[in-house]
């Protein structure tokens, strides 16, 4: 064909077009291009002024350069100047140029903005069209505020060209899209909507897309154009295929127009009216039924247009989700595409489906095509398809089916690309928990993941797997068990290693009686992954050692040994140094007791929302929007634990991060229920509430964050002091506030602060008694040598300390050290 | 709303670039590398559409040119393809038995017939007799205008 065709040839253009095509190499094409840069450059600045023919040319020219990948730092004063021009194609090149090469230098704006100007009022549709155009493709905010109340004037005014009204609405559309601030709703927008029943059915088309957006965020002003919209859709829909002329696109009638009014009608609600409602179900029906037979011409430009159509219904069929009759039909129908020959309707057909199997009416429904969609993820040739597949496959999962899904999901993920195994993963673990009536297939189901794909295994899931078996008894020993037999496995994945060290660490003492999985046994099994972990994974293991030491004394030696040996109490990675040494330590000095109280079982951990479903959700893809409406609309008893006895609080805490429990973190007791001595928490109250500024909550039932205790038990001597009056005394090694002294009459707490050589200390006095202390006074000596290193200053106290519910009382004693 | 429009060549050399939202010179780079890289790979026979980002990606292949359609999630996928589909009959009609060289050498041609039919990201007008009553139009208007060019005033 010959390249040269029709109109103004731009002979010079195309010889350059050819000339660049025949460089032979990348630096050539380059020569030629700055040899072409440099004699455009010297033309626009010479002195002749140019003809606009040749403006236009070397206005192509730098286009074409710029296009092929090159930038362009001139030109743009010459393309605004052809702007100007009244010949057309001029023009045409000009704003061509302005709207590829978007100017942010604001003098050329205003330039632009003017010459547009001058086109929207010339009164030429040709000349108006173009400036629409401009405006739409580059939406500038300038622009937007030079033209936004403009257009909706042109849009809706009485003597505007059908084609002009065409661009106008796009125009607007895009305007509102960008800087809906700027236009402003007012008498142009009902008849807006009216143009929705205008004889120009390409206007109708414009104005759809504009009206669409509108109603979307502003459903009240725009919801007349429901009823004009189903009553359009369903004189298109019952038309002849004569009737519509041009607009029938391969034998169906207006397949663009039918969709946009079906998405139109997707930002509402089904109508109230029940004359339109019936039309419109109507409407639907006979687009079901047009599916059925038999298709009017063999090209598949006809099958896509009136399938388009079709998937359009169908969707609107879902958002409305009432009508069980449409919804069941359109289940049957899309399960027909699912073994269509065409690709692209499986995979629509797939797609949709999601949808529907959120939707209570058509859940049923969905389910009995099971078996196709497994097919489907098995012998599916696209990726793409088999992705939809799986992602129908989460979506339909139930209780009845729930294993056999996991089960192909398993299977698949063995062979599935790696891109979309993560998200594989996680869904496999959601569905694994949510379905789970016996956890022993949860924990198989979970540590099957890791074996397959363990790299994609990300901490949510397996930190989920480790609280359900704390939390389940019944499933801890099978766990312990079956992970146990997984580490046997010449290569295992680190995360197996993470999980068992855990769960051999918590309960490995339900296997120690079978000799074949012996503490020793256990523990050789474990060591023997130790040089091949991460850092992290040594951490968790080096926690299990000490747990086994606890649980099986006879280990203590050997793991000790371990333990000692300069590669871990020397280890460069200060958090194993750590551990190994507080742990060789711990079991040395700590007795029997205190070491199985420090070690003691983890508690249960408390209910929350599964992180995985979060990160699910973050995730993009249709599948993860259909888990979010399956999540809501069938809540099946929420059991993310399955209840369990043990759980304290039962709320649900909704953990957007749920924070992950370090396992060594908890193991020293510090923020737990349980406090050191063993004795049962009572609900400790300090009369003197040191640390609230508002003075004393007195007798306040909260216990504070050190878990003071109080309430001793009578003794016999009122003055001597409670037993535990040392420990207290020790807690100050590392801290500043506390109860440093408690008797059965009086309660004395302290508040210290410290800044580099000074101190300020205030004594708190608690009446413990029932009658008023008279006389009170107090002294602060420092005994001996002390008397040198340290300055002190005290204020006294007042004579009177009432009992509980009157002043507490207080002396500031300030310290200062001397050297 | 559709994002963007490439066509591309088996080679992955780029013969036409539309742009339906502002983006920045390296995003659209970034963009048109991603896309050459994921549509040319593909196997020859897997369905037209992949997810990208948030977005739908409709391509076709047409002789020696891929042509490339990206499209908002909520958009319908079989329509756009006859979205591209349309663009091709046009152009035939408008060249002739269109091929690649055609587009090469009359790119700004290839760019006014799609502002025919698209405009900010929609569909303008489905009526091939409309595009093409004005396409020819406008090239009348090439044809007879004698008028001289003449410097109007840009102020005012």
């Amino acid at each position: 064909m010959p390249a040269v065709s029709k109109g103004d040839g731009m002979r010079g253009l195309a010889v350059f077009i050819s000339d660049i095509r025949n460089c032979k190499s990348k630096e050539a094409e380059i020569k030629r291009i700055n040899k072409e840069l440099a004699n455009i450059r010297s033309k626009f600045k010479g002195d002749k002024a140019l003809d606009g023919y040749s403006k236009k040319k070397y206005v192509c020219k730098l286009l074409f350069i710029f296009l092929l990948g090159h930038d362009i730092d001139f030109g743009h004063m010459e393309a605004v100047n052809l702007l100007s021009s009244n010949k057309y194609t001029e023009k045409q090149i000009g704003y061509l140029f302005i709207s590829v090469l978007v100017n942010s230098n604001s003098e050329l704006i205003r330039l632009i903005n003017n010459a547009i100007k001058n086109d929207l009022s010339s009164r030429n549709p040709t000349f108006m069209c173009l400036a629409l155009h401009c405006i739409a493709n580059v939406g500038s905010r300038e622009m937007a505020e030079a033209f936004a109340s403009e257009i909706p004037r042109i849009l809706v005014a009485g003597d505007t060209m059908d084609s002009v009204k065409q661009s106008a609405a796009l125009c607007l559309l895009r305007l509102y899209k960008t800087s809906p601030d700027l236009v402003l709703m007012g008498e142009w927008t009902s008849r807006v909507v009216h143009l929705l029943n205008d004889q120009h059915m390409g206007v109708v088309t414009a104005a759809i897309s504009l009206i669409t957006c509108l109603s979307q965020k502003n459903p009240d002003e725009f919801k007349t154009c429901v009823s004009l919209a189903v009553s359009r859709l369903s004189r298109i829909v019952s038309s002849a295929s004569t009737d519509l002329q041009d607009y029938t696109y391969y034998f169906v009638p207006a397949p663009w127009l039918s969709c946009k009014l079906l998405r139109l009608l997707q930002c509402y609600p089904p109508p109230e009216d029940g004359a339109v409602k019936g039309r419109l179900v109507e409407c639907l029906e006979t687009i079901l039924n047009k599916a059925q037979e038999p298709p009017k011409s063999k090209k598949v430009q006809h099958s896509n247009a009136k399938n388009a159509i079709l998937f359009e219904a169908i969707s609107l069929i879902i958002h409305y989700d009432s009508e069980p009759n449409l919804l069941v039909r359109a289940c049957n129908q899309l399960g027909q595409f699912l073994q269509h020959r065409e690709t692209n309707l499986r995979y629509l057909a797939l797609e949709s489906m999601c949808t529907l199997a959120s939707s209570e009416f058509s859940h049923e429904a969905v389910k009995t095509h099971i078996e196709t969609v497994i097919n489907a993820l098995k012998t599916e040739r696209d990726v793409s398809v088999r992705q939809r597949a799986a992602d129908l496959l989460y979506a339909m999962c139930d209780r009845s089916n729930a294993k056999q899904i996991v089960a192909e999901m398993l299977s698949y993920l063995e062979t599935a690309d790696y891109s979309i195994r993560e998200e594989m993963v996680l869904k496999v673990a959601i569905l694994a928990e949510k379905y789970a009536v016996d956890y022993s297939w949860y924990v198989d189901t979970i540590l099957n993941l890791i074996r397959i794909a363990g790299d994609y295994v990300s901490e949510e899931v397996w930190y989920r797997v480790i609280q359900i078996v704390i939390n389940r008894d019944d499933v801890q020993g099978y766990a312990a068990k079956t992970v146990f037999e997984a580490l046997q496995a010449p290569a295992c994945h680190e995360n197996m290693v993470k999980v068992g060290g855990y769960i051999l660490g918590e309960f490995g003492n339900l296997i120690a009686g079978d000799p074949r999985s012996s503490p020793l046994v256990q523990f050789n099994l474990l060591h023997s992954k130790f040089h091949l972990c991460s850092v992290p994974t040594r951490a968790l293991l080096l926690s299990a050692y000490i747990k086994f030491i606890n649980l099986f004394p006879e280990t203590k030696a050997t793991i000790q040994e371990v333990l000692r040996c300069d590669s871990q109490i020397r280890n460069s990675d200060v958090e194993l140094q750590q551990r190994a040494v507080e742990y060789l330590k711990l079991s040395s000095i700590a007795s029997t007791d205190v070491l199985a109280t420090v070690l003691e079982e983890m508690p249960p951990f408390p209910e929350r929302e599964s992180s995985i479903l979060a990160k699910l959700k973050k995730k993009k893809g249709p599948g993860a929007v259909s888990v979010t409406e399956l999540e809501d609309n069938k809540r099946e008893g929420g059991e993310l634990n399955g209840g369990g006895e043990r759980g304290p609080d039962t709320s649900a805490m909704a953990a957007s991060n749920a924070s992950t429990p370090s396992p060594s973190a908890d193991l020293l007791g510090i923020r737990s229920a349980v406090p050191v001595g063993a004795a049962p928490a009572s609900a400790g109250s300090l009369l003197v509430d040191v640390f609230s500024e508002a003075g004393p909550a007195a007798v306040s039932a909260a216990v504070n964050d050190d878990g003071f205790l109080s309430s001793a038990p009578p003794s016999e001597d009122p003055a001597a002091p409670l037993p535990e009056a040392d420990e207290l005394l020790n807690k100050f090694v590392c801290k500043n506030n506390g109860v440093l002294f408690e008797n059965q009459l009086l309660q004395i707490g302290i508040k210290s602060e410290y800044r580099q050589n000074l101190g300020r200390m205030y004594l708190f006095y608690g009446n413990k008694t029932s009658v008023q202390f008279a006389s009170f006074t107090t002294t602060v000596s420092c005994p001996g040598e002390l008397q040198s290193h340290i300055l002190s200053e005290s204020q006294s106290v007042c004579a009177q300390v009432d009992p509980p519910g009157g002043l507490h009382n207080h002396t500031q004693v300030d310290r200062s050290q001397v050297h | 709303m559709m994002r963007f429009l490439l066509l591309f060549s088996r080679q992955g050399k780029l013969r036409l670039q539309k742009w339906f939202t502002p983006m920045t010179e390296r995003e659209k780079k970034k963009i048109i590398r991603d896309m050459t890289s994921m549509v040319l790979s593909r196997q020859p026979r897997s369905c037209n559409f992949l997810h990208w980002k948030d977005l739908k990606i409709i391509y076709k292949r047409y002789a020696s040119l891929y042509f490339c359609l990206a499209i908002e999630n909520q958009e319908n996928e079989l329509l756009a393809l006859e979205v591209i589909h349309r663009y091709v009959e046009l152009l035939d009609k408008y060249f002739g038995n269109v091929c690649e060289l055609d587009i090469i050498f009359n790119f700004e041609k290839a760019y006014f017939i799609l502002d025919e039919f698209l405009m900010g990201g929609e569909i303008q007008e489905t009526s091939k007799q409309m595009i093409n009553r004005s396409i020819e139009a406008s090239d009348m208007l090439q044809e007879d205008d004698s008028s001289e060019w003449y410097e109007v005033e840009l102020f005012g």
